[in-house]
């Protein structure tokens, strides 16, 4: 008998929503020492599948059909007491985010005995919660119990989270996307403690992931799920390998390889050439204790007429900000920036003004980035407006604009909220295109999409980048995106470029500790996607 | 927290604060010297004779002759020595003047903010937990029209069904007049004639109280380390108390602050209405009369109050809230 084992689970949507169930006749298993990896996009309802194991369903989201057996019990069949008596002794869970998933107000270590407490073993609290600590690798268990959550990084949060939820020895452990929001070493790190502990103590584990990555680092089956069906399942050698369903063969092709192509060196003048700038964050006054930040420094780099520069690094390496300042939105307080020759940093508001419309940037967030009281075809005209082009030219423009980023003509009407993720990072391409830009800074362009979106808009940019011979500063935390899309690559550690090159040249031969580091913690290295 | 750390801070706090109720007490007095009218005309007025002689005897004798710089040097010296002046009205030390009032209006608008952070509170967290049903929708309406009606008349409907109709409660003063009461009795006395005026001026922030927790409860019930607790299988009721209630006083808290500094000069309006003897009262019939130096230490004592208690809520929110560092 399996530990888990779901069977024909049907979730009712609200009514209204795109379709009527949020996931429909679901059936999986995991075993006991097991991990499977429950992989889809967003929307495909794997959340919802992990929260009606949990029973922690929305109240609008009423179970329809189905069964979930768990050790024998059927959980739906349970009331919300004995319910409640499981949740985090037999099943427990961990989060998205750990920066949130935490209460800000309590210590670490009471929020860890509070598990204990809450289900009968208080007395062991004292001595259990520093040795949670411990098996989560984290350094100095007492000084961490006592520390509140703001105190950690990321990572820590996460194994804190990690070590709340394994403090009665659960039988099974449900992780949703529990690697997403952290940076890629971290991620690594927490992947290998999630593995050793589950083979350690035999436990199943269900693991909801977007990444094929980290699917081929960890998984042993694997289950794909579409607008809220299970279309394939199987052993993750098969998936991965060999996928049947054309919706899996169409994710997998779309993940991009980490592979860098040969490309050829490009020859063109240089546009840009940041040497010496620095930009340091202070913090506290005359009386407080001093906090000193190096943003930026030691950061020099150039750019060609035609070439695509991504910066690599982790968050809070300074690479966002670098970028800031070459369209001065950050104003760094030495160094020279300087565009066809001329030296941006010393330029007046004024002076700066038409610059302004040769560099340009495209936004991570395709949600925050556009104004929503705004028609699509007012936003992307704003700029050249401003600029004293006449109206009806400048939406004009924004038609075949519309159409360069493959968008319908009829999307100039609409306002933000009716695009998807995807349609509204091109709606972000064609507002940056308007101005006519030479230089494009994309900062995280792609991070916040699903995987098969991420790479028709990467392959967009690449396209409008080669007929319109722009150059592009390329800003990424993902180094499988910086290889399929940068000719050369600068990595950051700490504010400082500490390694720079032709991209194949880093990636087949790291030459500084931090970029080997990085590579190594590229999820499913060890994996080479099958050529569909 | 550590106390050198909790020292430093109250240190410089200090030396902050006494910068700011300065700058107050120079613009307080810049302020009532702008208004028409000075107290040497008025007293002339009401005592009938008013030939000019008699009104340059009367400003020399109050100062009044000399130039404005050197009145605010003269007033800022001595209030610096701590003394507020006299008040050649009422033939008194102003000071002990604002002293003898000081207790009635306290007791006042403690009662009266002890009203609305609890009672605001409860109802706000009830409502929170059952959004929607009808005790919300109640509680809801309640807190409305008591956030939109206006608190002088609040307090003419009060006197009017509890005193006037029911007979039930004293309308105006702060104790029995010729009742010669004692122990007990005074209390319960006081307690009489102090829920009418403290319920007036209470509730306009209980409403305030009740519609923040509210609306800051729902919030934080929807973040996601509730659901971390509901996922280790943390009971309701302590998921209540301990995660979203704790995390949802936060923005109560700061608005505690901005009241309790707002209840010693917002209650002029109830103290007329009501007829107590506090400093509420005394600064309003000290305006009538031009008596500036009262009107002035009346100022000065609040703004002493404002900045205090905006200490104190920095105080409590590094408390509560470890994010918080005490700086400067």
């Amino acid at each position: 008998m399996s530990l888990l084992s779901v069977e024909g689970l049907t979730v009712a949507l609200p009514p209204g929503g795109d379709r009527a169930d949020a996931i429909e006749d679901v059936s999986f298993s995991v075993d006991a020492g097991e991990i499977l990896c429950v992989v889809g996009e967003s929307g495909s309802g794997k959340s919802i599948t992990a929260n009606a194991v949990m029973g922690l369903l929305p109240k609008g989201l009423p179970v329809r059909a189905g069964a979930i057996a768990f050790e024998g019990t059927d959980l739906l069949r349970l009331g919300a007491e004995p319910m409640r008596k499981l949740r985090g002794q037999r099943l427990a869970m961990i989060f998205q985010e750990p920066m949130t998933a935490l209460n800000p107000l309590m210590r670490v270590g009471d929020q860890i005995a509070e598990v204990l407490q809450v289900h009968g073993a208080a007395a062991d609290a004292a001595r259990r919660v520093p040795e949670l600590l411990a098996a989560v690798n984290l350094p100095d268990p007492a000084a961490i119990a006592r520390s509140h959550p703001f105190r950690l990084s990321g990572g820590q949060r996460q194994r804190v989270m990690i070590a709340m939820a394994l403090a009665l020895e659960p039988a099974l452990l449900i992780a949703d996307e529990p690697t997403t929001a952290l940076d890629v070493t971290t991620q690594m790190q927490i992947l290998r403690l999630i593995r050793e502990i589950q083979s350690r103590r035999g436990m199943g584990v269900l693991f909801i992931t977007h990444d094929f990555g980290v699917v081929a680092e960890i998984a042993d089956r694997v289950a794909v799920m579409q607008h809220g069906r299970i279309v394939e399942q199987g052993p993750a050698a098969e998936v991965l390998n060999a996928p049947q369903h054309p919706y899996t063969r169409g994710l997998i092709a779309a993940v991009p390889h980490g592979a860098a192509p040969e490309r050829a060196a490009i020859t063109g003048e240089e546009v840009l050439r940041v040497t010496d700038i620095a930009k340091t964050y202070r913090r506290g006054g005359i009386f407080g204790a001093k906090a000193v930040v190096r943003a930026v420094h030691d950061a020099d780099f150039t750019l060609k007429r035609g070439e695509t520069l991504g910066l690599v690094g982790e968050s809070g390496s300074g690479k966002s900000t670098l970028a800031r300042c070459v369209v001065k939105l950050v104003t760094p307080e030495q160094g020279e920036i300087a565009y066809d020759g001329t030296n941006l940093r010393l330029l007046s508001r004024a002076a700066w003004k038409p610059y302004r419309q040769r560099i340009q940037m495209i936004f991570q967030d395709p949600y925050a980035s556009l104004n929503p009281r705004r028609t699509v075809g007012d936003t992307i005209a704003e700029g050249p407006v401003t600029h004293g082009t006449p109206r009806a030219e400048a939406l004009g423009r924004a038609r075949e604009l519309l159409r360069l980023v493959q968008l319908d003509a009829g999307a100039m009407d609409r306002y933000p909220h009716e695009f998807s993720g995807g349609q509204r990072q091109r709606i972000g391409i064609a507002r940056a295109l308007a101005m006519r830009p030479d230089l494009l800074i994309a900062d995280e362009p792609v991070s916040a999409l699903d995987v098969s979106v991420q790479a028709q808009v990467l392959a967009l940019l690449a396209e409008i980048k080669a007929r319109l011979g722009l150059t592009m500063l390329f800003i990424t935390h993902d180094l499988r995106v910086a290889a399929q899309i940068c000719d050369r690559v600068a990595v950051m550690q700490r504010g400082a470029i500490v390694e720079q090159g032709p991209t194949r040249q880093v990636f087949s031969a790291p030459q500084h500790a931090y970029t080997r580091q990085l590579l190594d913690s590229i999820p499913g290295r060890g994996w080479t996607p099958p050529q569909l | 927290m550590e106390v050198s750390k909790l020292l430093g801070f109250l240190l410089r706090r200090g030396v902050k604060a006494a910068v700011v109720v300065l700058a107050i007490v120079v613009c307080n007095f810049l302020l009532v010297h702008a208004a028409p009218g000075d107290p040497a005309s008025v007293i002339a007025g009401q005592s009938g004779a008013a030939d000019a002689v008699f009104l340059e005897q009367l400003r020399r004798q109050f100062g009044l002759d000399q130039p404005l710089h050197v009145q605010l040097w003269i007033y800022v010296k001595s209030v610096l020595s701590l003394d507020l002046g006299f008040s050649h009205r009422q033939q008194q030390a102003v000071s002990l003047l604002v002293l003898e009032r000081l207790p009635a209006t306290l007791l006042l608008t403690g009662a009266a903010f002890v009203f609305a952070v609890t009672l605001g509170v409860t109802l706000g967290a009830l409502a929170a937990q059952r959004v929607g049903k009808w005790a919300d929708s109640l509680i809801t309406v309640v807190a409305l029209t008591f956030y939109a009606t206006p608190l002088f008349w609040v307090g003419l409907m009060l006197v009017l069904v509890f005193s006037v109709w029911l007979e039930w409660l004293p309308s105006f003063g702060m104790s029995s007049v010729g009742a010669d009461l004692h122990g007990l009795a005074v209390v319960w006395d006081v307690a009489q004639h102090l829920l009418l005026p403290a319920l007036t001026l209470g509730l306009f922030y209980l409403a305030v109280y009740a519609r923040l927790t509210r609306a800051t409860m729902l919030e934080v019930a929807d973040q996601d380390f509730v659901k971390t607790a509901r996922a280790k299988g943390v009971p309701e009721g302590r998921i209540l108390r301990s995660h979203i209630l704790r995390n949802a006083l936060l923005p109560v808290i700061t608005f505690a602050g901005i009241q309790a500094g707002q209840l010693l000069g917002g209650s002029i309006l109830v103290e007329t209405v009501f007829a107590w003897p506090g400093i509420g009262r005394l600064a309003f019939e000290a305006l009538l009369a031009r008596d500036y130096p009262v009107l002035l230490g009346v100022f000065f004592c609040t703004s002493v109050m404002v900045v205090l208690f905006n200490l104190v809520t920095d105080l409590l929110y590094a408390i509560i809230d470890p994010r918080v560092e005490v700086a400067g």
